[in-house]
């Protein structure tokens, strides 16, 4: 880490002391092992308490600007996430509202719409969702059907979003829906739409192959949004998503959030194996899962690596190349380490969270389960690759 | 990583005009073209009659001459003291043009005199930054990389005399000067000696890799003068170095893996069948895709070693072999696709793919493959067997 600028150094003091003076008390309900996973009230209201007080402390919403709610600085956002994340701090439940509408209202907002939306996105006090897959808008995300008709000041929507996590404790949406049938991606237009209560929406829970209902999906049936509520020009919808998934892939610093659990993954991993036995001897022992956690442990620090060697443009040939592989690795770095985890478990992989011989509370298969959420979500692997194929190294496009 | 690590890895102005300036002049000197009629115009010559590979003396004194036998000589000693982020760059340049010269063999005997650190190492160092070429000998029949393991004994106190034999020496037959490690008692000397010394016989390995040479140098009675033992604990001093011998090698195998991956996705722009260029189909697609992240991670992790090499960080060791194995891993499976994705003419000797190929499968042996580091790393993270 190279030096910080005083005030940075002040303020990392300071996030250090907050954080350690104001350590929440554990929560007497099991937590999910990621902010999509929210599912019970007072799961929510614990993320959401304390949220709202990272928020008030200034740690959430740091770099915004002070008029949107933020704390107006400029690089303290990273060293908050850092001092959160070393603390071992519960996670930020607005993630959809944190990493994906407040920055795209942002970029694309009115000023009105700034002021309106974006102090909630950071202080958790109006959750956000997101609607952009459809039963037939998968990885060909253009293929939206959900439609938005004008009727004076409103538009009228009517469709069918998917895969709609924390939708049924959400406020507002980020909705794509067409405007226009005669263009596939100008005929799309983005709208912060209104869910909670909302006439003529709908919000039914999904299960997931887990049992848990991690996710929704969306009807909406003639259900009306204000033309305020439009982001950016109408037809504009698709390049406004473009901003919204960037954010998401992690192609940009996002507003905050640590917190989980802060041992390292693949330390997590060692403590397993070092109490889990299979012929006599522990799984630490054994020269194969020797080797498969070490190379847990090298594509840990290349994921570190790649982050950092990505703000060095001598080492990069191509802006765009180390950013675009982000979703892919660290969403495929996951699923190995709990993947790994099963193996290493072993016959006790088997058993689901409720049993107390589970190792780690039941963490390893569940993580394992839930971790496609990631390999499938943003855009599948699979377009990645195409993405990254196409714009990086120049190959044809699949389309 | 300590407050004292610099974010860009010290990868500065210097360090990227160095690299800059390697890029163009093996741009222009040592093009695709002149490199197959240096090393591959016909394989009759190369593997049958055992000449030894061709490689360009007039190239290599012009490196010489922009002060390459002196990067990684401190400039007390003569040298131009480059950051080894800046060592590690140049040398992907050489890896992507597939140079066959002494540089990464003179490199790591460099850094073992670097860290031998006596008087004899230091005058040694100031000939290497005036264009002496070095290699290493210290390797025994097995082929084993650990530091104590030498099949050369030294008999007397100040001035020794060795007798023994060393295997798997790299660019011997461009090398002046052997660092030889030997045995005396419990003791690991490493010494200097002169590749044309009285009872020096250097016995050309056959290899596959036609970028460079590889010998056994056996040693009859060779007498080695006081000054030119550099180091009398050897095995500690060739730890030291380990770090920096494997992220040069790793910078190479980058340099090798990018130039196949940037040549076989050309290629996959160009081919066409079923009407349509192969790149289109994703089989084709994502196994490019797949390689540009191994290397990528394989090269960040280059950066970071050389990095912490710089600092003295006690950790250096623990990041070289990581990035040591994410090359040769990455090295592994972008040569494996490059020859597949070629089809049959990939196959074949009169493509180029199997030139890197080559080079990249001798690099993941050398110093010790991806699973040879991870069994190293495996004690760092989990603790020893049986702990």
């Amino acid at each position: 880490m190279a030096k910080l600028a005083t005030e940075q150094l002040e303020f990392q003091e300071y996030a250090r002391r907050w954080l350690e003076g104001n350590r929440p008390a554990p929560p007497t309900v099991r937590m999910p092992i990621t902010p999509l996973e929210v599912m019970t009230i007072p799961q929510r209201d614990y993320l959401q308490d304390w949220q709202g007080k990272v928020y008030a402390a200034g740690l959430v919403g740091a770099d915004y600007p002070t008029e949107y709610g933020g704390g107006g600085h400029e690089g303290f956002q990273r060293i908050a996430n850092q001092e959160m994340g070393r603390a071992g701090t519960p996670m930020m439940i607005n993630i959809v509202g944190l990493n994906m509408a407040a920055p795209t209202i942002l970029v694309h907002g009115t000023e009105a719409q700034k002021k309106k939306f974006i102090p909630g996105c950071l202080s958790a006090e109006e959750i956000w969702c997101q609607g952009f897959s459809e039963p037939g808008a998968g990885s060909d995300m253009a293929n939206q059907q959900t439609s938005a008709d004008r009727d004076g000041d409103d538009w009228i929507i009517n469709g069918h979003k998917v895969w709609t996590s924390l939708g049924h404790f959400a406020k507002w949406m980020i909705l794509i829906a067409r405007t226009s049938k005669a263009h596939k991606y100008d005929g799309l237009s983005y709208f912060l739409m209104p869910i909670e209560g909302h006439p003529g929406v709908t919000v039914r829970p999904l299960v997931k192959i887990t049992g848990e209902a991690g996710f929704n999906e969306v009807l909406f049936e003639d259900s009306r949004v204000s033309d305020d509520c439009r982001l950016d020009d109408i037809g504009k919808g698709w390049t406004v998503a473009m901003t919204t998934l960037t954010y998401e892939r992690g192609a940009a610093e996002s507003a905050g959030g640590g917190g989980g659990d802060s041992t390292h993954p693949v330390q997590r991993l060692v403590n397993l194996a070092k109490e889990s036995w299979r012929d006599g001897i522990r799984a630490s022992d054994d020269p194969l899962t020797r080797d498969a956690i070490v190379q847990r442990a090298i594509v840990a620090e290349g994921l570190k690596q790649n982050a950092r060697r990505a703000r060095v443009p001598g080492l990069c040939e191509h802006p765009m190349r180390l950013p675009l592989q982000q979703k892919v690795t660290s969403s495929e770095f996951a699923q190995e380490n709990a993947r790994l985890g099963v193996e290493i478990a072993g016959a006790r992989s088997t058993l689901y969270k409720l049993d107390e011989a589970a190792p780690d509370q039941g963490h390893w298969p569940l993580a394992y389960m839930n971790s496609y959420g990631h390999t499938i979500a943003a855009g599948t692997n699979e377009i990645q690759r195409n993405i990254l194929g196409e714009r990086v190294l120049g190959l044809p496009k699949s389309k | 990583m300590s407050e004292s690590m610099p974010k860009d890895y010290g990868f500065g102005s210097d360090e990227e005009m160095l690299r800059d300036l390697a890029g163009k002049l093996l741009d222009d000197e040592m093009p695709i073209e002149k490199l197959r009629q240096l090393v591959a115009a016909d394989p009759a010559t190369t593997y049958e009659s055992g000449q030894l590979p061709g490689w360009d003396q007039a190239l290599w004194k012009q490196c010489v001459e922009l002060g390459w036998t002196g990067l990684a000589v401190p400039e007390e000693a003569g040298g131009v003291g480059v950051k080894m982020v800046g060592i590690a760059a140049l040398v992907e340049e050489v890896g992507k043009h597939c140079l066959p010269s002494p540089l990464v063999a003179t490199l790591n005997a460099t850094y073992v005199l670097r860290e031998a650190g006596s008087d004899e190492a230091i005058t040694w160092l100031g000939r290497v930054a005036d264009g002496t070429t070095a290699t290493l000998a210290i390797t025994d029949s097995t082929g084993a990389w650990e530091a104590e393991r030498t099949d050369v004994a030294a008999a007397g106190n100040d001035a020794v005399t060795l007798t023994g034999t060393t295997y798997f020496v790299q660019d011997a037959f461009k090398a002046e000067i052997f660092l030889v490690s030997a045995k005396r008692g419990q003791e690991v000397l490493l010494c200097a000696v002169r590749s044309d010394a009285q009872g020096v016989e250097i016995r050309q390995d056959h290899i596959h890799d036609l970028t460079r040479d590889q010998a056994t140098v056996a040693f009859h009675e060779v007498s080695v003068a006081a000054e030119d033992v550099i180091s009398t604990a050897g095995a500690e001093t060739l730890r030291c170095a380990w770090p920096a011998i494997l992220t040069t090698v790793s910078a190479d195998l980058c340099g090798t893996g990018e130039w196949q991956l940037q040549t076989t996705v050309e290629y996959a722009k160009t081919r066409k069948q079923f009407d349509r260029p192969i790149g289109f189909f994703q089989a084709v697609k994502h196994p490019l895709s797949n390689a540009m992240i191994e290397i990528d991670r394989a090269r960040s992790l280059v950066y970071h070693a050389a990095c912490c090499i710089d600092a003295g960080d006690p950790e250096a060791e623990k990041f070289a072999r990581m990035a040591k194995s994410a090359a040769s891993d990455a090295g592994r499976f972008v040569s494996d696709r490059s020859i597949q994705l070629h089809g049959g003419i990939g196959f074949t000797w009169e493509c180029d793919v199997h030139l890197y190929f080559k080079r990249s499968m001798h690099n993941q042996a050398l110093f010790g493959d991806g699973v040879h580091q991870r069994r190293h790393l495996a004690n760092h993270t989990l603790g020893p067997i049986g702990n």
